[in-house]
């Protein structure tokens, strides 16, 4: 998928660099971001309680499990996307800004992997006999 | 054609720049997206807590409970609804709707009032079921 106008390429418009693909991969993922955060409110208030079985067993579901993995992978990628424009925007030192968007990355992928290897040991869990 | 290139509009520089609710609500758009990301952190921690069991899960229901706890909460709650209704602001902008002065000026209160208004409801919400 591509959003450039042949034009637009043509007359060497808009970005030099890989802006366009990420300015296209921060709209897809608000798309879908857009379903999956209004499904887990939804879903959290219509719990009858907040306690530890009553979740428990919310999350064991297969698929809110699913819907809770695809949740943490697109809001950290989100994420990562609208905090790297911001760097970009305000951090002008390339050592600083490179050092930045690295730390963010790896704490993007540390913090997303961590929670979605919480939900699965939950899910996995309760699929055993 | 480098002549067509250099042309191109700038930003205005933010020194210069006069503050109305356009911009006011892009930089809210910012610092609501920021602090959902430091959300995430702590959407992880409460998903560690449910897998570890039901101690650890009680102690994380109990920091959410807390004074600290239900601040974070509240501005997180607003800051969802907030990001959620400008970004959807932003869609709209991206397929060329809504740029016309008063369709700017209106969904752009519209989306800091409704961001408003669900942020009270969900918090009413929440103090009624904490409550019962």
């Amino acid at each position: 998928m591509n959003l450039r106008s042949p034009l637009g390429r043509v007359l060497g418009l808009g970005s030099a660099k890989d802006g366009a693909a990420r300015w296209s991969a921060e709209r897809a993922s608000s798309v879908a971001l857009v379903p999956l955060t209004l499904w887990l409110l939804v879903a959290l208030l219509r719990l009858p309680s907040l306690d530890y079985a009553t979740l428990r067993a919310f999350v064991a579901a297969p698929v809110h499990g699913l819907l809770l993995v695809l949740l943490i992978a697109v809001s950290a990628h989100h994420s990562d996307l609208g905090t790297t424009v911001i760097v970009e925007d305000y951090v002008h030192e390339k050592g600083w800004k490179l050092l930045l968007l690295l730390a963010l990355r790896f704490a993007y992928v540390l913090i997303a992997g961590a929670a979605i290897l919480a939900v699965l040991r939950i899910d996995l869990g309760s699929a055993m006999p | 054609m480098t002549s067509q290139a250099r042309s191109r509009p700038l930003s205005p520089h933010l020194g210069i720049y006069r503050w109305q609710i356009g911009n006011s609500l892009s930089i809210l758009h910012r610092f609501t997206g920021v602090a959902l990301a430091l959300g995430l952190p702590a959407l992880a921690y409460l998903m560690i807590a449910l897998a570890g069991g039901q101690g650890a899960y009680d102690e994380a229901l109990h920091r959410c409970a807390s004074p600290v706890g239900r601040l974070f909460i509240a501005g997180w709650t607003f800051s969802f609804f907030y990001h959620l209704f400008n970004g959807v602001r932003h869609l709209a902008w991206d397929v060329g709707l809504g740029f016309e002065r008063r369709a700017r000026y209106a969904s752009g209160w519209a989306a800091l009032l409704g961001a408003l208004a669900c942020s009270l409801a969900l918090w009413g919400w929440m103090w009624l079921a904490a409550r019962a």
